[in-house]
């Protein structure tokens, strides 16, 4: 049984723990990272963007995406300190959600964490990436809470002349069919 | 004639601005097509020479902005930031409220330059020292270098350029943009914490602090006085980049003696071949402007100082900023603007200067050229990015206007 735990900063301590809960002895658990690059290209796009005063040893991005090779490298080096048990450990590079769904190609479960406010039940659990890995995984998914479950009732459903409420702006989820380019 | 051949200039210029062939610097080019653009008669000597006359003094001030800036890396000031931002555990949010006070203020204080090129590492650590995601925080500073940029004039090369023009004094300046700033990086905010909700509640996971935070007093204190000095200065009827020069200069002793620093170093720091650049990129677009293009212009340029003018000013620039760069922008739109009053100008510098949030590069030409080369291999999410700026810009943007508006009412131009 392979179990791929999907490690995320903030997150990932709780799929930890569920990954040492959940998986058999023998399973084997693959603690998996990805790095978007988005921070050291952004840096280096708005480097680009001051004109007349580009000189490649200034340049923050490169910095940026050092620094990123490097937290990812501790992260996991943590994840497996916590785990405390024998696993493996995968660095991937590129976006997150079609890293994370070519990975679980093969696997028997798919462990990752719940986004957003975690101090209370609902509204939206996945941002934009987790809905991705959620929709398309390819084997089964455990969805855990990055901390205890919060307490509280859920939200009684909207009374009758109510609309389903509209996605708020900025980041809605995606349309079903919109493709989703590397 | 002299028409057609400063705009092909002009066109040379910014383009090998944005291609950089061979990796040459943009003064290459752009110092020979000012030559050109003076000896084909397309700009008379005497405009030529006044418009250097202008630019001058803006590019000492830079100068000196930019040693300074330099100077306060060297003496510990961003690894300072960087351990405050880090220094306790909280939700990212406080993370992300810190990285905006942080951005705001150093990029007011020591230019946009400061913030993209020494800020953004040292916000990165902080980041993943405190186990949060990246992303909210790295864009975060992206947008804040242009949207914070518009306090005080050396918050930025636009500013710098068009202050002389608005012929307002450095505390009048910074007085009247001082609510326009906040309400923009209050918009920026707003966005922010919305659109990157999903990233700003994971909970972090602070790493023991591995050095206590050692306040650089010393340098905090030189970046005060210097402040105080541009109020006095300009106050006193001095250039107030005699301020920037003192506080450099303070700096670049205490830096000589420890040993922290290296003529060699401040001589880089000045990035002189940039220099060059804006000086031979104002003589270049004097041209264009004096052949034709000011009258085209002129019609399109709104005028007076009510809220629709300023308005349309500051779209207009923001329009323009986008299609190539907010710094050939300025120069054009400025001699047009200025004749509007310093309402006017200052307007244009909040289209200029929150325009470019649009596209993650500062502007299309930048983009498009980025998507040929496809050096990086890796973009950020263009989409993404996209959909953060038509967030931000339009409203940033009018908030800031409508703040200036009402500023200019109650204070006075």
């Amino acid at each position: 049984m392979i179990v791929i735990t999907w490690i995320v900063e903030g997150t990932w301590p709780a799929c930890v723990d569920a990954a040492r809960t959940v998986a058999p002895a023998d399973a084997e658990i693959v603690l998996l990272h990805v790095t978007g690059g988005e921070a050291g290209a952004a840096a280096h796009g708005a480097y680009a963007g001051l004109m007349g005063r580009r000189r490649p040893s200034r340049d923050p991005g490169p910095r940026v995406a050092e620094l990123g090779a490097a937290s990812a490298r501790e992260l996991l080096e943590a994840a497996a300190g916590r785990l405390g048990r024998p696993c493996t450990t995968a660095e991937r590079r590129g976006r997150a959600e079609r890293e994370v769904v070519a990975a679980a190609e093969g696997a028997d479960l798919l462990i990752l964490a719940r986004d957003g406010d975690d101090t209370r039940l609902g509204p939206r659990s996945l941002g934009p990436a987790s809905r991705f890995v959620v929709d398309h995984a390819p084997c089964p998914v455990l969805l855990v809470w990055p901390r205890a479950v919060p307490a509280g009732p859920v939200p009684p459903p909207p009374g009758p002349g109510h609309e389903p409420p509209h996605p708020p702006p900025g980041r809605g989820p995606e349309p079903p069919h919109s493709p989703h380019r590397h | 004639m002299a028409e057609a051949v400063s705009a092909v200039l002009l066109a040379v210029v910014l383009v090998t601005a944005v291609v950089r062939p061979w990796g040459w610097p943009e003064a290459v080019i752009a110092a020979p097509a000012a030559v050109i653009v003076v000896a084909t008669g397309a700009i008379d000597p005497h405009q030529a020479l006044d418009q250097a006359k202008r630019i001058g003094p803006v590019i000492g001030f830079l100068a000196a902005v930019l040693i300074l800036a330099q100077l306060t890396e060297d003496e510990g000031l961003f690894r300072a930031l960087g351990r405050w931002l880090a220094r306790d555990a909280g939700p990212p949010r406080r993370l992300l409220a810190r990285v905006f006070a942080v951005a705001a203020t150093v990029t007011a204080v020591l230019s946009l330059d400061a913030t993209v090129v020494l800020l953004t590492p040292v916000v990165f650590t902080a980041a993943a020292r405190l186990g949060a995601r990246a992303k909210p925080h790295i864009y975060g500073l992206s947008h804040l270098a242009n949207s914070g940029s518009l306090l005080l004039p050396v918050s930025n090369l636009t500013n710098l350029i068009a202050f002389a023009a608005t012929g307002l004094s450095f505390p009048r300046f910074a007085a009247l943009m001082a609510v326009p700033w906040l309400a923009a990086i209050a918009a920026e905010y707003v966005v922010f914490r919305r659109f990157f909700r999903s990233d700003l509640y994971a909970p972090a996971r602070p790493q023991p602090a591995a050095e206590p935070v050692g306040v650089p007093w010393l340098v905090i204190t030189i970046l005060g006085a210097t402040l105080a000095g541009f109020v006095v200065t300009s106050l006193a009827g001095i250039n107030p980049a005699w301020a920037a020069a003192a506080g450099a200069a303070a700096l670049a002793v205490r830096g000589l003696a420890r040993g922290q620093t290296s003529p060699l170093a401040i001589w880089r720091a000045a990035d002189v071949a940039f220099l060059v650049f804006v000086l031979a990129l104002a003589v270049v677009v004097a041209g264009v402007t004096d052949n034709g293009l000011a009258g085209v212009l002129d019609r399109v340029m709104p005028s007076g100082s009510s809220l629709w003018a300023l308005l349309a000013t500051a779209a207009l620039a923001a329009a323009a900023a986008n299609v190539i760069n907010n710094l050939p922008a300025v120069l054009v739109l400025l001699p047009l603007a200025a004749a509007a009053g310093p309402g006017a100008v200052l307007a244009l510098l909040i289209g200029v200067n929150i325009g470019p949030n649009l596209t993650y590069t500062g502007s299309l030409a930048t983009l498009l050229w980025r998507r040929v080369l496809r050096e990086h291999g890796e973009e950020p999410d263009l989409g993404e990015f996209t959909r953060l700026g038509l967030l931000t810009v339009p409203l940033a943007l009018v908030a800031a206007v409508v703040a200036l508006w009402a500023g200019l009412r109650v204070i006075g131009g």
